[in-house]
């Protein structure tokens, strides 16, 4: 009886799913509601674990509930801690969300709001969540070792070597790309800019206060700076009314780039006590405690979403990016629905706290779905403006104009009206002097967010709850962009270590120096050209991130695959052999037209050309000739980045399918790596503590 | 209720590192007692350090 009843429930909501599904992606109307997102959302995450995560974990996997994990075996007091479940998916989730799944959805909502609700939705069940978690429990087999090293163990040095650059060179263009969105919601924005240099003051007195005032007082001072924070977003409130301070905060795009530099150099040559680390305390609570409150509200407000299914600009003519929705809806929402950045987490950290197997699916793949469900948040936040709004602030002056007339006339000849006026007042509600142009997706999600706070908490507040939103972006966008300095700074003396032992000592000034001025070069020169160039310099950067984000994934997919096959399992490969087909297939396609495309706003060799023969012919007006010569470097560098990635990738999968093809041949090929089976100790209902 | 709020708290105290110290001496006094714990400065000095060595952050 209580069987028949649970698969009675199980049907009831796999019937909800599949009509919320089905609601979402076959209403045609004026709006929908967005409370369809979050049920259909729900329904898929359920299924999905209750059926697919657990046949993933029994079957293909085999996770062992006797055996003991690294954390048990190695328990060494520091590092390697058997920990509760609950307090490892905190940890793994708060590490593995950044502002990826915020800023992706945004930008690909250029193409309704259907595309991206369907990818977040089934790329995570089926390809970023399987990635996680399969990662989490390969790595758990094998002492918890990195992503990297298990690619060098299991497929051979290429695989390893691959992964290391990938990763380095993934942190490199995701840095400038974020520090380009901080930047775009800073310029010309004394409140947004003001505010978030005051969490940088803030985040050291937080330092200060657990490191000599209170040592290891950590809710004590984290308390104290989120009240700070808060206090903050009034405060460039009232910077912003004032008349003398207003102008030292209301900068030009370039200078807030070099300041974001400086920052970035700083913060990477600082102690991590002072800076990174309360830093990264605050925008971990300010980022749960934003998205609850952000789901609290969409589900109290059921806001409306107005974008349509589908707009015209499938077809590749979208202001916010050139291409069609294949392959590059699928490179853009890349962290909402498969993330490779999760499998450097996935292994390596989070591995030296499982206490048990069978907590494998609930961190790996419970983590992505929440994940995915935030990107969900996002898409929401960005459909529910009035589409001519949305196109307005994201479009940039290039594509749409300079002027507001313009930029208004052509928005609405598109088929999304919008006037001058309606934008105007939008601008003064939110406490900006404008929101035409402010590419990059955070001003856009602020307005989203603000409108949907305002209309659940209170109207009034309008421009607080919109400069709340832009802290809460570039706070974490912040904290990722100095972590992930420091990140390639280790990677970069490792790497310089080989040649010159010297330069590998981590605490060596001039070493750190020298390596922390290179790292901030590489992003550094990125940011620069995204704030120069005219098109708002997202268009160019997000794509490549997004192309090296899934290369990162494909590293592990493949790696998953290859053990898997190695390990005999050769039926159940497909688990990860089909979203690495995938991954392979958007990625070397969205590379192809990056690098092949006659088309100057999709391919980076025409747009380049294009460029050289206007300023040979001399049609260029002189402010644009001056940058002329940059752009055209970059664009070639772009494209040469591209080929390397894909190239990469492919040389990764060749040699991943030769591993497995030798095996299956009978052929030798690198012994499986795992660990040997020692039994758990750990009592079954252990410390919940 | 009183405590499932006790638990929650615990949990909040656990994920953000501050009970790490008091978590440090039930190890120490389970597996070092020979040697001489760290005082709390000293501790959270090496465990703040340890925590941001590698990729602790992502997209």
């Amino acid at each position: 009886m209580n069987n028949l009843l649970k698969n009675a429930v199980w049907i009831l909501i796999a019937a909800l799913g599949a009509a919320a599904v089905g609601g979402i992606a076959l209403h045609r109307g004026e709006s929908i509601n967005a409370l369809w997102f979050v049920t259909a959302a729900l329904c898929v995450y359920a299924i999905a674990y209750r059926f697919y995560a657990a046949w993933i974990a029994a079957t293909v996997l085999a996770v062992d509930e006797t055996r003991a994990t690294p954390a048990e075996r190695l328990d060494n007091g520091r590092d390697f801690v058997p920990t509760n479940k609950w307090i490892v998916f905190g940890h793994h989730f708060a590490a593995i969300a950044g502002p990826g799944p915020l800023v992706g959805p945004t930008l690909a909502a250029q193409f309704g709001y259907l595309p991206g609700t369907l990818w977040i939705l089934f790329g995570a069940v089926l390809g970023g969540c399987v990635q996680d978690m399969v990662t989490l429990f390969l790595s758990t087999r094998r002492d918890a070792k990195s992503l990297g090293q298990m690619a060098r163990d299991e497929l051979g040095v290429l695989g390893g070597t691959a992964a290391l650059i990938g990763t380095f060179a993934i942190m490199i263009i995701l840095i400038a790309v974020l520090g380009l969105v901080v930047v775009n919601a800073m310029k010309h924005s004394p409140w947004a800019t003001a505010t978030v240099t005051a969490t940088i003051p803030i985040a050291m007195i937080v330092g200060l206060y657990m490191r000599s005032f209170r040592p290891g007082q950590v809710l004590e001072a984290s308390a104290l700076g989120v009240i700070l924070l808060l206090l903050s977003v009034a405060g460039g409130g009232w910077i912003d009314d004032n008349e003398t301070m207003r102008v030292w905060f209301d900068q030009e795009g370039l200078t807030l780039a070099w300041w974001v530099m400086a920052y970035g150099f700083a913060a990477a040559i600082m102690p991590v006590w002072l800076l990174l680390a309360p830093r990264d305390y605050l925008s971990t609570y300010i980022k749960l405690g934003t998205i609850s409150l952000l789901a609290v509200a969409i589900i109290l407000l059921q806001p409306t979403v107005k974008m349509p299914a589908l707009t015209q600009f499938i077809d590749g003519t979208g202001p916010i990016f050139g291409g069609k929705l294949f392959p590059f809806m699928f490179i853009t929402i890349a962290c909402g629905a498969i993330s490779g950045f999760h499998a450097l987490i996935a292994s390596g950290t989070t591995p030296k706290l499982l206490s048990n197997e069978r907590d494998i699916p609930m961190i790996g793949y419970g983590s992505m779905m929440l994940e995915s469900f935030v990107a969900m948040m996002a898409m929401i936040a960005a459909t529910v403006l009035d589409p001519g709004v949305f196109f307005a602030i994201n479009s940039p002056a290039g594509v749409v104009g300079k002027e507001a007339v313009d930029a208004v006339a052509m928005i609405s000849a598109w088929g999304f009206p919008v006037t001058v006026e309606q934008m105007q007042l939008l601008a003064n509600q939110m406490g900006e002097a404008t929101l035409f142009a402010r590419t990059g997706g955070a001003p856009s999600l602020a307005v989203g967010m603000a409108s949907i706070f305002g209309s659940a908490f209170g109207e009034s507040m309008l421009a607080l709850w919109y400069h709340f939103a832009i802290m809460f972006e570039a706070i974490f966008i912040l904290t990722t962009l100095d972590a992930g300095t420091r990140v390639g700074r280790f990677m970069l003396q490792d790497m310089l270590g080989n040649i010159w032992p010297k330069m590998g000592e981590t605490s060596w000034t001039p070493s750190v120096v020298l390596t922390s001025a290179l790292v901030v070069a590489a992003w550094g020169y990125f940011l620069y050209i995204g704030v120069i160039d005219p098109n708002g310099g997202v268009n160019i950067l997000w794509p490549l991130f997004g192309i090296a984000n899934q290369m990162l994934a494909a590293i592990a997919l493949s790696v998953a695959t290859g053990i898997l096959v190695k390990s005999g399992k050769l039926k159940y490969a497909w688990v990860t052999a089909l979203p690495l087909a995938w991954l392979v297939t958007i990625t070397s396609a969205a590379a192809w037209e990056k690098i092949t495309s006659d088309n100057v706003r999709i391919g980076f060799f025409a747009a380049a050309n294009d460029l050289a023969a206007k300023l040979a012919a001399g049609v260029l007006p002189p402010e644009k000739a001056a940058i002329a010569p940059h752009l055209i470097f970059n664009l070639h560098l772009d494209g040469w980045l591209t080929l390397f990635f894909v190239a990469l990738l492919w040389l990764i999968v060749l040699d991943m399918l030769r591993v497995c093809s030798r095996y299956l041949t009978g052929k030798p090929v690198l012994a499986l790596s795992e660990s040997p089976h020692s039994p758990s100790r750990l009592v079954e209902d252990w410390a919940r503590d | 209720m009183l405590s499932k709020i006790k638990a929650f708290w615990r949990g909040v105290r656990h994920l953000s590192g501050d009970d790490a110290y008091e978590r440090y001496l039930r190890h120490h006094a389970a597996h070092h007692q020979a040697d001489i714990a760290l005082s709390k400065a000293a501790f959270f000095k090496q465990w703040q350090d340890d925590k941001w060595d590698g990729i602790k952050r992502c997209c």
